[in-house]
């Protein structure tokens, strides 16, 4: 606890150094490296990927190197969320649902030499699948129930039961398509089919990566020959490493607080998208008094997601009325739904029984978004005569621990990174502790169809239930930060699957 | 002098043996899975169950741990759960910058503070004293990352001389290496120095009136080399103390100082290890940093026989 003092206060300290020195290098002007069009690129990222194999573990860092860079899938999702075929051609599904039949792109190689066919297909799925498989989005497998491969080029899936959403699923970073030879090193050295190959991992530094001159989408021109993927986590550092042009871009920049420093140099272009992030504050709902749905809903009318953001974020992301990110298909803006008004939240607390309010406790992690959105709320909360405790949690450990496993909590607040993960709602067991046989059938009835427009609208109706429901309380998305030099052109500037596609980055003159 | 060699080897040995056990079963102790950690926040239990078995967290605690002892034993520290490579291997490669980085510092620190802290005991309470006396308090007073970052903003990011932090590898050669670690050095040697100064002020001014400076003195010896080949030998017993004690704050300012810095250094891979909970790295890093301070102290205890000729007398 001391040393979370420590450091927070000298994050503080950190913050207003900063602010001052880059004041002063404001009116010293800048001056940064002037390039002709580069081949090369420096990309930096907070959080250094454990391990390169998203088959294996779930941080996203993992994805953003390796997704679409070194592996690809059989299908993939666009910069618009929308999926695309990639290494699968084309599909057919059978009007029951329950076949899939994928044409298999042909002439593909993997980096070690290796050609793409189907029986690799079916090697990857099943490895993700098995018994053994310690792949982090297994359940997504779940409804396969054979895999065959009358053909080298064709792969066909039977499903148990129909999956709406695993064409999507067939994308993500977890589902990229591996070589059987390479797979189990894929951890320290991946090699896959994309447009980069693995160089080298300096451990605590980063990653590099170079072009692969036998891509087979003769579709796109890559034009950078190198990449390296720079690991800082501390965002003065992050700054520094910006201005001083050791980095070329950072996709995510970390501090909301100090892009406005950036504004007066004119080398750097800061790009503003939104990413998957939905910071919710998640209640126990079967924990009095969370479990009385009134008590939920005065709770989320007291809170002002403007005031929010601007105090949490410093005025960066997008306030939402359910777990749902503009980015979706199918979104819904239910901020509405229970907007702010501090006198009916009274009011309703005290139809509630608590006219006098309640105390509980809050257990916040220690990343800055989660501490500042706390002490905002805290604020908001003692407005309507309720007591906030803010009980700081190491994550991800004792988070995963005491909140994700054990469900010992009140009220917590987190950043839910996973697209399209409505359905944790739906889980049982999960953190939320919520259980709503309606909503559960929603999500049953989107697997059930694979039609995108009947998805949509059963999507809808999901948002419409929980933002009712108020099982947490919906703030805001999370912003995509990017700050990169003017010159680089190709970044994604929303983030609808955690990635930093590097296929169409370039300089430009 | 051999028996207390023998001596204090198989004292530190023992404790070596104890701190492992100590730090095993605080680790254990420690809240969050590893196996959680890595498969995130949709994993099934089924899958952590996997995952447990093949990280090996699946058996008792003293089978963990005498596995582990017998590793330490034979030079293998085990794999690491996040990176998946050998941790001798990543302790190696974080140790070719964090040794340089705190050598580079224990010499900055001590070039820095012997030379004032003699001059400000000879010229006691003058003008140099008062000085010396404010440098060392601000010094200390002012925190490593804390230097660093003033460092990184005046000569990376408003003179552009020195690289705002990273580590380009020492095949990027000798003088980019020492670039890179010259700002996070100085920013942890400046703290070093002021308690330095401090504690070679006091222990020169101890020493100046003992009899045998005063012999000296008599001797028709100036006053500069009385004080430098007779005064300050012997008042280097405490400077010494000190510095082997500060090595620990200089190993936990490092994890501060690299994280600022960017540096792929020993202190920023126990923080890493840390927060993704990769047990077996911590489990070797700390054990690493514990072995290196009891060996400090041994050698700071060798270092007083060395020096204080009286010790060596009275042991034998």
């Amino acid at each position: 606890m001391g040393r979370m003092t420590l450091l927070s206060s000298a994050t503080i300290l950190k913050s207003a150094a900063f602010g001052l020195a880059v004041s002063a290098g404001l009116l010293l002007g800048q001056t940064g490296a002037e390039a002709a069009a580069k081949t090369a690129i420096t990309v930096g990222m907070t959080v250094e990927p454990a391990g390169l194999d998203p088959t294996i573990a779930a941080p996203v860092a993992i994805g953003q190197v390796t997704w679409q860079n070194i592996f690809e899938g059989l299908t993939t999702i666009d910069k618009a969320g929308k999926i695309q075929p990639q290494l699968a051609e084309s599909w057919q599904i059978s009007p029951d649902g329950l076949t899939y039949t994928f044409k298999l792109r042909q002439g593909v190689k993997f980096h070690n030499g290796v050609a793409f066919d189907s029986a690799v297909a079916k090697f990857s799925i099943d490895r993700a699948r098995g018994a053994d498989s310690v792949n982090p989005q297994k359940r997504y497998f779940a409804s396969i129930d054979t895999v065959e491969t009358p053909d080298a080029s064709t792969l066909v899936l039977k499903l148990k039961q129909p999956a709406g959403s695993l064409l999507y699923w067939l994308g993500w970073p977890s589902s990229t398509i591996v070589e059987p030879k390479s797979a189990a090193d894929n951890k320290t050295t991946p090699i896959g089919t994309g447009p980069f190959k693995f160089v080298s991992w300096s451990k605590g530094s980063k990653v590099d990566l170079a072009r692969n001159a036998d891509y087979w989408n003769k579709a796109v021109s890559l034009k950078l020959d190198t990449a390296a993927f720079r690991f800082i986590s501390d965002p003065q550092a992050q700054a520094a490493a910006l201005k001083a042009g050791d980095v070329d871009a950072f996709p995510e920049f970390g501090a909301p607080e100090l892009i406005k420093s950036f504004e007066g140099d004119k080398r750097l272009t800061t790009v503003i998208g939104n990413t998957e992030l939905k910071v919710v504050a998640g209640m126990n709902n079967t924990r009095k008094p969370f479990s009385d749905k009134k008590v939920r809903q005065a709770l989320m009318m007291a809170v002002d997601r403007a005031t929010v953001v601007e105090g949490a974020w410093s005025g960066f992301g997008t306030p939402i009325g359910s777990h749902y990110t503009p980015n979706d298909r199918g979104y819904k803006d239910l901020t509405g739904v229970y907007p702010y008004d501090a006198a009916k939240a009274k009011a309703l607390l005290a139809e509630a029984g608590f006219p006098n309010g309640f105390t509980f406790t809050i257990k916040a992690p220690q990343m800055a978004y989660a501490q500042r959105t706390s002490q905002v709320l805290q604020a908001m909360f003692a407005e309507i005569g309720v007591t906030m405790n803010i009980e700081t949690t190491e994550f991800p450990a004792k988070w995963v621990a005491d909140v994700l496993k054990a469900a010992d909590y009140d009220m917590t607040i987190v950043a839910h990174a996973e697209p399209m993960d409505i359905d944790i709602y739906s889980r049982d067991p999960y953190y939320f502790n919520y259980k709503n046989p309606a909503f559960n059938d929603v999500l049953k009835k989107v697997e059930m169809t694979s039609d995108a427009a009947g998805q949509e609208k059963l999507y809808g109706e999901a948002q419409t239930i929980l933002s009712n429901d108020v099982p947490a309380l919906f703030l805001f998305v999370m912003p995509k930060l990017g700050v990169w030099d003017g010159k680089v052109k190709g970044l994604w500037e929303n983030e609808p699957i955690p990635s930093n596609v590097l296929t169409d980055v370039h300089w430009e003159e | 002098m051999i028996s207390i060699l023998i001596r204090r080897t198989l004292s530190l040995a023992v404790t070596l043996l104890i701190v492992s056990l100590l730090i095993f079963t605080v680790m254990d102790l420690l809240p969050g899975d590893p196996a959680a950690i890595m498969l995130g926040t949709s994993a099934s239990p089924e899958t952590l169950a996997a995952l447990q078995k093949q990280l090996g967290l699946d058996q008792p605690l003293p089978v963990r741990y005498l596995a582990w002892l017998a590793g330490v034993f034979r030079g293998d520290l085990g794999q690491s759960y996040t990176y998946g490579v050998p941790v001798a291997g990543l302790i190696g490669e974080r140790l070719a910058v964090t040794l340089p980085l705190a050598l580079i510092a224990i010499v900055l620190s001590v070039a820095i503070a012997i030379p004032l802290g003699v001059q400000a005991a000879r010229k006691h309470n003058g003008a140099f004293d008062f000085v010396a006396g404010l440098f060392s308090y601000i010094s200390i007073a002012v925190p490593a990352f804390w230097v660093g970052l003033l460092l990184i903003i005046l000569f990376s990011t408003m003179l552009g001389w020195m690289p705002a932090g990273g580590f380009p590898g020492w095949d990027a050669g000798l003088s980019a290496g020492l670039k890179a670690l010259i700002l996070p050095a100085v920013a942890l040697a400046l703290p070093q120095a002021g308690v330095l100064t401090r504690v070679a002020r006091a222990a020169v001014l101890e020493v100046m009136n003992e009899d045998f400076v005063r012999t000296a003195r008599a001797k028709g010896l100036s006053e500069g080399i009385a004080i430098w080949r007779h005064a300050v030998p012997n008042a280097l017993v405490p400077v010494f103390t000190m510095l082997g004690l500060q090595f620990t704050f200089l190993i936990a300012g490092a994890v501060l100082v690299e994280n600022v810095f960017n540096l792929p250094g020993l202190g920023r891979l126990a923080y890493q290890a840390l927060s993704q909970r990769d047990i077996i790295v911590m489990q070797d890093v700390v054990l690493f940093f514990s072995a290196l301070v009891i060996l400090m102290n041994f050698l700071v205890d060798l270092a007083y026989l060395v020096v204080d000729p009286r010790l060596r007398a009275g042991a034998q």
